[in-house]
This record gives C-alpha cells, sequence and structure tokens, in this order.
C-alpha cells in the first residue's frame, strides 16, 4: 500500500483523540488527526469550534491550532492492514490508503439505545442526539420534549435544551433514588462533579425530574405524538414534540476489533501506556470505557506520550489517570440498568431498524450469529451498531461481530484501494 | 451576521444559517420523516452523529447520504423519500 506517512494517526478527533494529537503534536513529529465529523470536537465538544462556550473545549481545539496539526475532516475509516501499518480512509468524494507508525484509535462511544414500543417514530431520537441537531441548527424553540433513560447526559441534555427555548416536560431517570443518592453522597470527595452538578440543577429549575422512572411507549400514528412513562406509583402520559432517549454509553470498538485489538467487557483492552494488544496499536478515551471528558483528556495524553516513547511523562499520569477510573466505576455502578428495561418491547416491537426485524423473531434465536442468518438482524447499514448492544441488553448474547468496511462503502472506494 | 444558504428540500427552498446540518435543515422544514423503512415506515435521525443511518437521505443525486453529517451549502438538491 501506497500513500502519505506520519508518525502518529490518531482516529476521532474528541477529547482523547485531541489531546493525544496535541501531545505528538507539541514536541515537533507530525500527527495526523482523522474524524467521521465535519469538524472537530468529539460528541461532547460538537460545534465548539464554530460556537465556543466552553472553555476546556476551546483551550484544546486552540492547542490544536497552535501546533499545526492537520486534521483530516469528515473522512471515515473504513479498514486497514495492521502488518503494512496502513489505514483506509473515505471522504464524500475519494479514497486514500494513509500509513502510520504509530496509530492511535480514539473513536469514542455512541448512546445505547433499548427498543420500546414506539421507539421507531420519527422524532424519538437519542438524547445526545437531539443535542447534536440542535446545535447542527436544529429549531427547538418552544417545542416540547420528554426526556428519558439513565445517565447524567440526561441532565446535560436538558439543561442545554431548556436554554434553547423548549419546554422540557420531564426528565425520567431509571436508577432508583436510592442509587442516586449513594452515589451523591460520594460527590463532595470529587468538588468539581459537584460544582457541575449543582450547576446542571440550578439550569433545571422546575423541570420534574422522576428516578426511577422510565418510557413504556411512544404513541402516534406516523410520528411521535404521545409519551407514555412508568413513574414509581402511578403512569404518566402527556402530548410531546420530541422524545430524547439515551440509556448510557456504548464504545466504539468496532475499528479496533477488526485491527485485530483484544476486547474485554465490551472495551478495547489496553495496558497502562494505553497499548492494546495489536502492535504499534494505541487507544484512549470512551472506546477503552466509559469515562466521561476529563478521563479521555487523560488518557489521551498518556497515549501521546507512550506513542513517541516518553514513558516518563505518560508515568506522571497514571494516578490521575486511576482516580478518574474509580469515579468512572462508581457512575457505572449508580446508573446501572433495571431488569424492567428488558420487558418494554412486545412481540412486534422493532429491535432492528434497519431490516425492520420484530422482537418475537428475534427472541427464539439461540444467539447473535443465528439472528443475523436467519433474520437479517444486524445486517443493514448500521451494521448492528443499534440492535447489537440492545440484544446484548434483552438477551445477554455476545453481539460482536465486526468485518471490513467498518462502515458502508462505495464501491468504488473498495475496488480503488484494494486494486492498489 | 455570515449570509444565510439556500437548498432546496424536496423542490422546496429552504434557508439556513451557515453551519447548518441537512438533517438539521430537514427538521426545519418541519418534515419528520426522512426516509421509508424497508417495510414502508417512516423513518427520521436517531442518532446525530453518523452511526444509526436513519436520516438518509439523497443529496445532489448522491443516495443514502446521512444528512447529520452533512453541512448545507448554497445550491444543494435536496431529497427525502
Amino acid at each position: 500500500m501506497t500513500g502519505p506517512e506520519y508518525e502518529v494517526v490518531i482516529v476521532g478527533a474528541g477529547p482523547a483523540g485531541i489531546s493525544a494529537a496535541c501531545v505528538v503534536a507539541e514536541t515537533g513529529r507530525d500527527a495526523l488527526l482523522i474524524d467521521d465529523n465535519p469538524s472537530p470536537g468529539g460528541q461532547i465538544w460538537r460545534e465548539q469550534e464554530r460556537h465556543g462556550s466552553n472553555w476546556e473545549a476551546a483551550h484544546w481545539l486552540r492547542r490544536l491550532q497552535l501546533y499545526r496539526v492537520e486534521v483530516l475532516r469528515g473522512a471515515t475509516v473504513i479498514d486497514g492492514d495492521p502488518d503494512k501499518h496502513a489505514i483506509v480512509c473515505e471522504t464524500a468524494n475519494s479514497v486514500s490508503t494513509i500509513r502510520y507508525k504509530k496509530l492511535i484509535l480514539a473513536t469514542g462511544s455512541r448512546e445505547l439505545f433499548l427498543p420500546f414500543p414506539g421507539w421507531t417514530l420519527p422524532n424519538v431520537m437519542g438524547a445526545g442526539g437531539l443535542q447534536a441537531l440542535v446545535k447542527a441548527g436544529m429549531p427547538i424553540s418552544g417545542k416540547r420534549v420528554v426526556i428519558a433513560g439513565s445517565g447524567p447526559l440526561l441532565l446535560a441534555v436538558g439543561a442545554y435544551l431548556k436554554k434553547q427555548g423548549a419546554h422540557v416536560l420531564a426528565i425520567a431517570e431509571q436508577a432508583s433514588w436510592a442509587r442516586l443518592a449513594r452515589f451523591g453522597l460520594g460527590l463532595p470527595t470529587q468538588p468539581y462533579k459537584l460544582a457541575e452538578a449543582v450547576q446542571l440543577k440550578r439550569a433545571l429549575f422546575r423541570v420534574p425530574y422522576h428516578a426511577g422512572a422510565w418510557v413504556e411507549a411512544a404513541l402516534g400514528e406516523t410520528v411521535l405524538e404521545r409519551v407514555r412513562l412508568s413513574l414509581s406509583h402511578r403512569r404518566w402520559e402527556a402530548p410531546c414534540d420530541y422524545l430524547a432517549v439515551g440509556f448510557g454509553l456504548v464504545p466504539n470498538i468496532e475499528l479496533a476489533a477488526t485491527l485485530g485489538c483484544k476486547l474485554s467487557a465490551g472495551c478495547v483492552q489496553v495496558d497502562p501506556m494505553q497499548q492494546t494488544s495489536a502492535s504499534d496499536i494505541l487507544s484512549a478515551g470512551e472506546t477503552t470505557g466509559i469515562g466521561g471528558v476529563e478521563l479521555s483528556l487523560m488518557e489521551g495524553r498518556i497515549a501521546g506520550y507512550s506513542a513517541i516513547g516518553d514513558r516518563l511523562n505518560a508515568q506522571w499520569l497514571f494516578s490521575d489517570r486511576e482516580r478518574m477510573r474509580r469515579f468512572a466505576r462508581r457512575m457505572q455502578k449508580a446508573f446501572a440498568l433495571r431488569e424492567e428495561l428488558r420487558h418494554l418491547p412486545l412481540e412486534g416491537t422493532l429491535v432492528c431498524r434497519c431490516e425492520d426485524v420484530s422482537y418475537q423473531r428475534i427472541a427464539p434465536m439461540p444467539g447473535w450469529r443465528a439472528a443475523k442468518l436467519h433474520t437479517r438482524c444486524g445486517m443493514g447499514p448500521c451494521q448492528g451498531r443499534v440492535c447489537g448492544p440492545a440484544a446484548e441488553f434483552l438477551f445477554g448474547w455476545h453481539c460482536q461481530s465486526t468485518r471490513a468496511p467498518v462502515f458502508p462503502a462505495r464501491i468504488d472506494s473498495l475496488i480503488g484501494h484494494k486494486e492498489e | 451576521m455570515a449570509e444565510l444558504v439556500w437548498i432546496s428540500i424536496d423542490e422546496s427552498p429552504v434557508e439556513v444559517e451557515p453551519g447548518t446540518t441537512v438533517a438539521a435543515a430537514i427538521l426545519q422544514s418541519d418534515t419528520a420523516g426522512f426516509r421509508r423503512s424497508v417495510t414502508g415506515e417512516w423513518r427520521g435521525p436517531v442518532c446525530g452523529m453518523g452511526i444509526c443511518f436513519e436520516c438518509r437521505v439523497a443529496i445532489n443525486g448522491q443516495p443514502h447520504r446521512r444528512s447529520c453529517q452533512a453541512y448545507c451549502e448554497s445550491g444543494m438538491v435536496v431529497r427525502t423519500k
């Protein structure tokens, strides 16, 4: 394979990828940062390049410019050959092979979507998904929104949408008050997180927040019209314009798995230097375990130092990383998903949205592979990115089966790069 | 204030701020259904970040483009189904 070569290539321009790229570029080495999205920042710092409102994002994006890191935007990595130290990258109208000495995978995470009756109706969106669309110009002022699912993202999304003029009718958190309280008691040991929580609470003044509550159904003829929630002792139903749901985050491990990196518990396995099981491939951020923006920045920096062989600087950061990982583990425990959510889908509720495969057709299958072969579940364009984690939760299956191209690619891209 | 961008969505002109994605522009025009699923159900965007493929539309004749991953450009012709 031919093509330009960089000392370090980083896939994913979120906090982990950006901090890794900065560490590498700071030392004068050439780094290439690749991202599928039209601008750097990842999901958490989406549109920050354009409307900078977050100081931390502004700081890192400025460093990216300062060190003249080359950023390849709107480019999807579809394949790679670890033996040849090369990856294949598709853009809107071209395909190219890029070679690396070290590769850092910082592909982040996506939301976990769980099926419930009506979840396929238009205007039922991910919580982060709705926020992303609003940041990208979708009008929300005056619209009625219900937010449901689990995790601190629900609060952040609620606060953001309210600020943009939406009527947030309710936030339904599936974790119980008891679990949340136990988690909350630990917050004073994390003053930074506590301040964040207080700020969110203020921003969400007068928005009803229900714990131990979840969405039972989205109702509507062809688009969403009403939402039904299960609150602790009653049902709640109201007309609304948008339902934003997210049950936590799932690491994007598809590219890493295709390149032969070992996984463990759904995450890319890394050693203390953020090195994966595949030689010269490192990984950082949510790809290696869900932990939030601070941990991602930290792991990104460590991966950057590791990639340039600077063990000492990497080791300095180990104890901070450990503290953040401990916090992440407590968070995971507090927001663990409840059993009732496994019983939300009805017989006819679709689980696979690409191939329209219902719960009753998938449930009798012995496992993911059989479900794919017999029902085409997970065989559509999203390649099981949505229904795979859902089936893992619903049926306890192991749903990872990645192969190139990691994302749907154009025929000419596939032919083009094989011919090289 | 930067100049507005004009695009065509299903043959109707739509005016958007620069930096608006095609998905957001379609939602501005009050269209909720972006495409039909394999069994004919209406679908709209879900993940907003390019992984669910529910927001696919045709952009300038290119089918199956993820509308949440493309910025509006002046003169763009968008077709939902």
